[in-house]
């Protein structure tokens, strides 16, 4: 909708439902009787005030068009161009504007004045869609009466088999008032059908995962991080084993738009966690093409596929934060991306020293995904508070965990060679002399999380490991 | 907000449509043909690929052999290309 277009003289913008409007109605008769024309405008009640024959501005174009944040507004236009402005009532100000004297001789000089309704939080969403619409450029898909709005969105095949929040423009919208970025801005190329997505198609699919707009900014960094080669999405959709991409948060903005990293880290009951995951997961569905049954061919897959997301406690811990481990500071926001299985807990009620704990943690991570596979997985330690004070007690540093929990895990090779143990599957018979570490270097990461209650840490194990399967990757969070 | 407005949505897909190619026709016979076989890397895929070879060469087919560098990942460009330019024919041996 083109900018209406004012007319010469004073315009007053006002509404009744406004007290210090309502004081200013003998002052904008004053001005009435002067040399300028004025023409008012009022917002809500069509006949307020009669004596100044109103123009009701009912669709509160005039209003948005011309960025009126305050009633009262008085704007002086000369040649069709605004001259002047004042909000609210400043004698001063009124005078400077109309250039008119003596005005409200018995008013206080100062009165502040009230929110527009063009800025109402309840009507802003609804007037950006009505007057600024044409800047998106997706698909318009109508839903007919008849329709549930809810099962035409199943019907189409976008959901991961759980409700969606229909993306109407007005939402997409507030959504993408979470980002500077522009719509049209290209975030990544999406597998597996390796489709460019704009920060648009982000936003309608964070609109449907249930996402706040100040999670957007998450969602488009765990997005850049999965999509590329390091981290290989295409092929931990595609796998048969039963990982899916885990996002383990950090930074200040974790706090700032209530993640968990706390009491049932995991589960169910926080907004941030389980959405920004899932919105993740629904682009590599919506735009990727990446079904489950088509190129997902997981034998079991994971409840993790939904949304596998959380924040590492910062606060609480004793150490460097992940991302930290991986090279950013701690003051900036951060997705590490890493392709998980489900979480399998550790249970050490008893441990009281780290050497204890620490043959805890090697004996558990030495069975992940099969106690005779070395090298090949890499895995996440995430450390419940009870554990890391043992830790924190001996004054052993992040590095010093992994360093102790790695030299445990060195196993010669006559256990692990096939048939070993009555087991098939093994390493080739050449490696028997041969000692293997259950990780490969850097393939253990250490995060710090969970309640403050429970002996209790967990082990999310990973996917095929390095240049030919998965790496982890960790990305800034940008505004 | 009037009810009309919920109930555009906008759509979530890539809006693509996917271009119809035509199958090649299948061939009578195997007989002089360059078969390239295509070994993704997985366990044991080779096994099954030496057994096709053996089987292809007896009914007179003229083998590739071709190796994907990851099963992880999809072939790539360049490998794609040679198969096209060099074989009438592919197998591509999957595992699990």
């Amino acid at each position: 909708m083109a900018m209406p277009a004012l007319p010469e003289g004073l315009v007053i913008i006002i509404k009744r439902e406004c007290e210090t409007c309502r004081m200013v109605v003998p002052v904008i008769e004053q001005l009435n009787n002067g040399s300028l024309p004025v023409t008012v405008y009022v917002q809500d009640d069509p006949a307020f005030p009669e004596s100044l024959a109103p123009i009701h501005d009912a669709d509160l174009s005039i209003s948005w068009h011309h960025d009126i944040e305050t009633v009262p507004t008085v704007l002086r236009i000369e040649n069709g161009v605004e001259v002047a402005r004042t909000v609210g009532w400043v004698r001063d100000e009124w005078q400077r504007v109309t250039g008119q004297t003596d005005l409200g001789p018995n008013l206080s000089a100062f009165r502040p004045g009230c929110g527009s309704l063009s800025v109402d939080p309840d009507l802003v969403d609804e007037l950006r869609v009505r007057f600024g619409a044409t800047t998106l450029s997706a698909r318009r898909v109508d839903i007919a009466e008849a329709e549930d709005e809810f099962e035409a969105m199943f019907d189409r095949g976008w959901t991961d088999g759980l409700p969606v929040v229909p993306p109407t423009e007005q939402r997409v919208m507030r959504m993408l008032t979470g980002t500077t970025r522009q719509p049209t801005d290209v975030v990544a190329i999406v597998p597996p059908d390796l489709v460019e997505i704009t920060v648009e198609k982000v936003a309608i699919n964070a609109v449907m995962a249930g996402c706040k707009p100040e999670y957007l900014p998450w969602v488009i960094a765990g997005l850049e991080a999965v999509c590329n080669d390091t981290f290989n999405i295409h092929g931990v959709l595609a796998t048969t084993m039963p990982v899916g991409p885990v996002i383990v948060c950090n930074g200040p903005g974790t706090r700032a738009i209530g993640m968990n990293s706390g009491m049932n880290v995991f589960g169910q009951g926080n907004r941030a966690n389980l959405t920004i995951g899932r919105a993740i997961q629904l682009i590599i569905r919506n735009i990727g093409g990446g079904r489950p049954g088509e190129v997902d061919r997981a034998t079991h897959g994971n409840p993790g596929k939904l949304s596998f997301c959380f924040a590492e406690d910062e606060i609480g811990s004793p150490w460097s934060t992940l991302a930290e481990s991986r090279g950013l500071s701690r003051t900036v926001d951060a997705v590490t991306v890493f392709p998980g299985e489900g979480p399998r807990c550790v249970v050490d009620q008893l441990a009281r020293d780290p050497e204890s704990l620490t043959n805890t943690f090697a004996a558990c991570l030495r069975t992940l995904h099969n106690p005779k596979s070395v090298l090949a997985f890499d895995a996440i330690v995430v450390m419940g508070p009870e554990h890391a004070r043992v830790y924190a007690e001996a004054g052993w540093d992040r590095e010093r965990v992994l360093e102790e929990i790695h030299a445990r895990l060195q196993i010669p090779g006559s256990e692990l060679i096939r048939g070993a143990g009555g087991i098939a599957e093994g390493v080739p018979e050449r490696l028997n002399g041969v000692t293997l570490p259950k990780f490969r270097p850097g393939g253990l990461l250490l995060v710090h999380a969970g309640g403050g209650a429970g002996l209790f840490s967990a082990i999310i194990g990973g996917w095929a490991n390095g240049d030919v399967g998965s790496q982890p990757v960790t990305k800034e969070v940008l505004p | 907000m009037t009810s009309s407005m919920n109930r555009v949505v906008l759509d979530p897909t890539n809006e693509r449509r996917a271009s119809t190619v035509e199958r090649v026709g299948r061939p009578e016979s195997l007989r002089g043909l360059t078969v390239g076989l295509l070994d993704i890397s997985k366990a044991r895929g080779d096994v099954f690929i030496d057994r096709l070879e053996e089987r292809l060469s007896e009914m007179g087919a003229d083998v590739k052999r071709y190796k994907k560098p990851t099963f992880t990942k999809p072939a790539p460009v360049d490998l794609r290309h040679e198969i096209s330019i060099n074989c009438q024919v592919v197998i591509e041996a999957l595992a699990d």
